[in-house]
């Protein structure tokens, strides 16, 4: 069978010759224009007056259009509607676009856009979470609060009360490859759109909708994508629309890139959270109530806001059974660029939120934070009782007393924490931590209709086969995981499968590759496809030489129907010849789902994935500077479709995970202006933050939902192992005296140097 | 202008051509060679690569913020041209496919060349290697598995390095110091650019124009290195990867520090001249040179001078330079090596400072005979630590003499906040480098890197 097999990513030779397309490689006719946005440079306000006579004037500009000038607002919001491409007047953020420049070159529109004179009628700003608790400043009439129980005489009756809080900083996607869009018109005033998106199907309906078209006017393809993580779901509508607008006016191709600083300064990152909490528990740190506030910066749109801050609800147990639970979520409308999805959606943040807690009953108790997170682990499917997630789903496979004691014994935690006490006494300056922390995360969108996916596939007559579905190919191997699908259905090799870019004309009203949903979704419709077509070439072919259609068999490239025995190629050509039909498309929706969002009830998850990981770091006490110094991971990828794809979802997700929560730092001024808004200022993990020792493990059971060959979905879940590295970090700064560590997150140099100071100080 | 160069061995002979033009925007809109990535237009992450060879050498560079003139006289391989032209793999892109080193692919080429360029080197360091090169997918491991993996099979006979064309005479490309030095003067506001790490990025970030640009990689002398009797004299054109050498046995923890600064492709550009003369107050060989007393000699028209490097800093964005004048060298006097120098940043590698301390203290007989420090970071200007230094002389060396040097850093340094340290912290990790120079000199333990699991 081809799927389970460890087979390279379908572009790799592609990726290594420098011969893969992304859409600034795609050749352009002549002609083809340029676009780039002028910026707003006030947080909050409106415009006063404007001048673009000079942006109009500089060299190589052939258009500059306003608000105005559009054919309507031009609606770039996946959700309310409150995204207008260009300002109607008023100014929500520093960096929000005012007019959008069509010139000859990417230079010369980049060049243009500096020149305008604009006048502002500034007002002061809603930056910080007090700034908008104060203005009341909110999306939803107010905060969303979910419960089970009344926590609050629970945790008064506990042995133990605890409260805290802790911020935890947002993070840029960084994709290598920058927004981009490519619009070419075509007759007919129909629009042949190329983006680097993770939802064309939202490309084609938010450009059809500004241009007034239906959706069959316009075409979106993707072929691939130089890394999404969220950030291209909603981003990208900006780019393709602004590009469409002036190909119509224009009657040119027109490309739009955003420049790394712009992308920076347009486009929304990862929410911000402030997580206040209240806890009782007793002796052993097991946990009677909880009571959660989440504070999210969304930013000044509304995007992805609410299911990412419902996620991040859904995530506020993570492995851990809460007997009563309160969560009050508020999402607070800021001057800053609009937050949206990326990796995990909200589900980080929530998790963040109880492992700080974990941490703090085990530091307060003097107990290894590993036996208190155990301790409050749901019950084994064997076990009866605390399996009810606080909305109400039952964790019916919870497979982390497993992982962990695999995970313990592999990465000798027992062992490794002994040495480490013990040497922590000896260094006076160094210390080192260690730190093993559990994912469970829940699979499915909660927006439940989004939860379907279509496929297409045609066998040609001499049996190769051509493979289209909606999902989006961002450097997941999606579309090989796909493929091996598709192989596997007809038991050919994958040099047979051809996978095509992602098209709108291929496969309709698509939803986003996202929620980890790609491979589950569209791995279910392909084959869905691809049996519809073999079941016509078994009928046939059982037909024509005896036997059954069910008793064809599809293997090792040939197809058995009673005694003939035919090449793939010479079944499909002999289908072909009998004027049968060799093209399916294939539908998959999610079964089980069923969730009402307001009062936090319901299932809203398909199923779970879990995870666990095992850090090792080190810390220096004098400037606060760190080094992770060893990873155990083991990740639960189901009956994997293809373990060397899936371990590398999970090294490179633990890796963007501890970027996250270490030295990715987000810095806005006091006037709402991003200053860390280049990689020269903003730093993701580089080669020598991998750690030195690095083991990955695939947890390989089949997953006891009936999904695509049993296999889990792997595209989120390992981001939150980096969870531990941040744990990690806590354990060395609690080594260096007797005060409470508290850690905000990114745990920069800076942050863990106070941390270690105020733990000395014994306060 | 007029360059001449050679690209995946064919010979170019570029005429007119706008000096600020980047050489990865020349690939990709020129010459369609759309192999070479944009992921930053500034330098910092490694897309772009491709591999420069020169007579004496073949580094990995960002064409991002390569000026096309600065390819004058050299030879410039792309991602194109790494695999065979029947199309055979490298054994680098080989190996990455093998251990899955690519995902979305965008990094992927920038990746390529820079493991081929260290394959062909014989560099087996491959985290240093690649520290340039930014992925966002892989988290590394894959990518560091293949340039293992590759680095034992031989260089294959197409990657053979092709011979550098002959150049002809373009007066804004001098070839000697006193070419140089006539022209600067009779045109004082020109721009001088060494590897422009800094000044492309005024055209690519700034979109600024550069005003009558000199460029001054192919002025032998500015490339020399001289023992003299007042130590050793390192032409202002010396890259920081060669600056590394030098330093790897005279002062190894300057070496180090340098292995921390920018990237290999930053280091094979970014000049000793360059990061002198921008008055940067981060700028990382200041603080080391201040402390090992250096002088900076200085060339204006035939008239030359001497200046303790410290002077040339006179205020924030303010240096001791007259119109025409340029640096020619820097002298090092030779010492015993008692230096350590301490780069603090978020991100351990290619990160530019928050602070960025230099100790040299010389302790005789049980107390301190001698003490130069200075800082980057701490300061409008790269500054030594005056008080601090007058505190410990003639104490002895131990803790209760670092403890009395705590007011005298305020009195030295009020440094500010902004994106990468809060004036707090600047203050507080200073004082305590003190320490950890103190401690590392009785021998304890204070090296990060010396840590493994
Ligand atoms: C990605 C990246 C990472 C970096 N990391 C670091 C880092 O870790 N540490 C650090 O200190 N810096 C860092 N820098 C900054 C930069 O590398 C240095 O400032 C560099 O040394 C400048 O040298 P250059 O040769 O490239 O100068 P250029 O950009 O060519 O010139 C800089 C300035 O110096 C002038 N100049 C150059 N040579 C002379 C001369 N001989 N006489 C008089 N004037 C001259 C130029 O006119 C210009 O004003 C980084 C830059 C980048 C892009
Ligand atoms: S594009 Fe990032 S270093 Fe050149
Ligand atoms: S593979 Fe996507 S950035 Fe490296």
């Amino acid at each position: 069978m081809t799927h389970a097999k460890p087979l390279p990513h379908d572009a790799a030779r592609l990726h290594v010759t420098g011969a893969a397309r992304y859409i600034d490689d795609i050749p352009t006719p002549r002609g083809t224009l340029h676009l780039a946005f002028g910026l707003s440079a006030i947080a909050s306000g409106r415009i006063l007056a404007i001048d673009l006579s000079m942006v109009r004037a500089a060299e190589g500009v052939v258009a500059v259009l306003q608000a105005e000038d559009l054919p309507s607002a031009c609606d770039c919001s996946p959700s309310a509607h409150d995204e207008p491409l260009l300002s109607d007047g008023t100014l929500h953020y520093i960096g929000q676009p005012i007019f959008l420049v069509v010139a000859r070159s990417h230079l010369a529109a980049r060049k243009a856009a500096q020149l305008a004179d604009i006048a502002y009628d500034k007002t002061s700003p809603i930056l910080t979470i007090a700034d908008a608790l104060a203005a009341n400043s909110r999306f939803e009439d107010g905060p969303r609060i979910w419960e089970r129980g009344d926590p609050f005489p629970a945790i008064s009756d506990a042995r133990h009360q605890l409260d805290g809080s802790i911020d935890i900083g947002g993070q840029e996607h960084f994709y290598l490859e920058g927004q981009a869009a490519l619009v070419f018109p075509q007759e007919n005033a129909d629009m042949v759109v190329h983006s680097s998106t993770q939802h064309p199907t939202e490309i084609q309906h938010k450009v059809a909708h500004a241009l007034h078209l239906p959706m069959h006017a316009v075409r979106v393809e993707t072929r691939r994508m130089g890394g999404g993580f969220g950030g291209k779901e909603s981003q990208g509508n900006a780019l393709a629309i602004a590009c469409a607008v002036a190909a119509q006016a224009t009657g040119q191709p027109c490309k739009m890139r955003y420049d790394r600083d712009d992308d920076f300064m347009i486009t929304g990152k990862r929410h911000d959270f402030r997580i206040s909490y209240q806890v009782g528990f007793d002796d052993q740190g097991q946990i009677a109530g909880l009571s959660f506030r989440q504070y999210a910066r969304c930013g000044w749109a509304q995007d992805l806001s609410l299911p990412v801050c419902d996620r991040a609800m859904l995530h506020a147990d993570n492995a851990y059974y809460l007997p009563t639970i309160r969560i009050e979520s508020h999402r607070l409308r800021t001057n800053t660029q609009s937050a949206t999805a990326f990796r995990g959606f909200g589900g980080p943040q929530g998790m963040v939120g109880i492992e700080a807690v974990m941490d703090q009953i085990a530091a307060y108790l003097g107990l290894d934070p590993l036996d208190v997170r155990r301790k409050n682990y749901y019950n084994a499917p064997s076990k009866k009782g605390r399996r009810r997630t606080p909305y109400g789903q039952i964790v019916r496979d919870f497979a982390l007393h497993e992982m962990t004691d695999r995970l313990m014994d592999t990465s000798h935690y027992m062992e490794r924490r002994n040495a480490i006490y013990q040497w922590n006494a000896k260094n006076p300056v160094l210390k080192r931590g260690l730190a093993l922390t559990p994912v469970k995360f829940g699979i499915s969108f909660t927006l439940t209709h989004l939860n379907q996916a279509g496929a297409l596939v045609h066998v040609y007559q001499d049996g190769s086969i051509s493979l289209n579905h909606g999902g989006t190919e961002m450097g997941q191997g999606l579309f090989q995981k796909v493929a091996q699908i598709a192989a596997s259905r007809f038991g050919v090799g994958i040099d047979l499968v051809r996978i095509t870019a992602t098209d709108t004309s291929k496969v309709p009203n698509t939803s986003a590759t996202a929620a980890s949903s790609g491979s589950d979704l569209n791995g279910m419709a392909v084959a869905a496809a691809c049996d519809t077509i073999r079941s016509r070439i078994a009928a046939h072919l059982a037909g024509k030489y005896g036997g059954t259609p069910r008793g064809v068999i599809f293997a090792d490239g040939r197809v058995i129907a009673a005694d003939a025995n035919l090449s793939f190629a010479e079944a499909a050509q002999s289908a072909y010849e009998a004027r049968v039909s060799l093209s399916s498309t294939g539908f998959y929706k999610t079964p089980k789902l069923k969730w009402d969002r307001l009062r936090g009830a319901g299932r809203p998850f398909f199923y779970y994935a879990y995870g666990a990981a095992c850090s090792e770091v080190v810390i220096d006490t004098l400037t606060g500077e760190y080094r992770i110094l060893r990873a155990d991971l083991l990740h639960d990828a189901g009956a994997s479709l293809n373990p060397a794809l899936d371990i590398g979802q999970v090294e490179g997700g633990f890796v963007q995970g501890a970027g996250w929560l270490t030295m990715e730092e987000l810095v806005w001024d006091n006037k709402g202006r991003l200053q860390t808004h280049a990689p020269a200022t903003y730093k993701i993990p580089a080669t020598g933050d991998t750690p030195p020792v690095f083991n990955v493990d695939l947890w390989d059971a089949p997953n006891p939902e009936a999904t695509i060959y049993r296999s889990k979905a792997v595209g989120e879940p390992p981001f939150m192992l980096g969870i531990s590295v941040w744990s990690a970090l806590q354990q060395a700064v609690a080594a260096t005296g007797t005060g409470q560590v508290h850690l905000n997150a990114p745990a920069t140099p800076e942050r863990v140097l106070a941390a270690v100071e105020r733990v000395r100080d014994g306060n | 202008m007029d360059v001449s160069f050679l690209l995946n061995g064919e010979s170019i002979a570029l005429t007119g051509v706008d000096p600020t033009c980047t050489l990865l925007e020349w690939l990709r809109a020129d010459r369609n060679l759309t192999g070479t990535k944009e992921g930053c237009n500034e330098g910092d992450c490694g897309a772009c690569t491709v591999m420069m060879i020169d007579t004496d050498r073949r580094v990995a560079i960002n064409a991002c913020i390569l000026l096309l003139p600065q390819l004058q006289g050299k030879s410039i391989r792309t991602i194109e041209a790494i695999s065979a032209p029947d199309g055979k793999l490298h054994p680098v892109q080989d190996a990455m496919i093998t251990h899955h080193g690519s995902q979305c692919g965008f990094c992927t080429p920038g990746f390529i060349v820079s493991m081929a360029v260290a394959h062909a080197n014989g560099d087996k360091d491959a985290e240093t290697a690649l520290s340039g090169n930014l992925c966002r997918c892989t988290g590394y491991a894959p990518i560091l598995r293949a340039a293992r993996a590759a680095s034992d099979m031989p260089v294959p006979e197409w990657m053979s390095d092709p011979s550098l064309p002959e150049t002809p005479a373009e007066p804004l490309i001098p070839e000697t110091a006193q070419s140089l030095a006539d022209l600067y003067f009779a045109n004082p506001d020109a721009t001088l650019v060494a590897g422009a790490t800094d000044v492309g990025l005024w055209v690519t970030k700034g979109l600024q124009k550069i005003n009558s640009p000199i460029f001054l990689h192919q002025v032998a002398e500015l490339n020399n290195v001289t023992q003299t009797d007042a130590g050793l004299r390192i032409g202002a054109g010396v890259t920081m990867d060669q600056m590394l050498l030098l330093m790897t046995d005279r002062h190894p923890s300057y070496a180090e520090m340098l292995r921390r600064y920018g990237s290999v492709q930053v280091r094979a550009s970014a000049t000793l001249g360059g990061n002198i003369a921008n008055g940067s107050p981060i700028g990382d060989n200041p603080p080391p040179l201040m402390a090992l007393g250096a002088t900076l000699h200085l060339r204006q028209g035939n008239r030359r001078r001497d200046l303790v490097l410290e002077d040339f800093f006179l205020d924030y964005g303010k240096q001791d330079r007259a119109p025409g004048e340029f640096i020619e060298a820097v002298t090092v006097p030779d010492q015993p090596d008692r230096l350590a120098v301490y780069k603090l940043s978020k991100r351990f590698d290619q990160d530019i400072s928050a602070v960025c301390g230099a100790f040299n203290i010389v302790v005789d007989a049980g107390q301190v005979s001698k003490a130069c420090i200075a800082f980057g970071g701490m300061a409008g200007i790269p500054k030594r630590a005056t008080a601090v230094e007058n505190v410990l002389i003639g104490r002895p060396w131990n803790e209760d003499t670092i403890a009395a040097t705590w007011d005298a850093w305020e009195s030295d340094f009020s440094p500010l906040s902004d994106m990468r340290a809060s004036a707090d912290y600047r203050l507080t990790t200073a004082r305590n480098m003190l320490t950890r120079y103190f401690i590392a000199d009785i021998g304890g333990a204070v090296d990060l890197k010396e840590v493994t699991a």
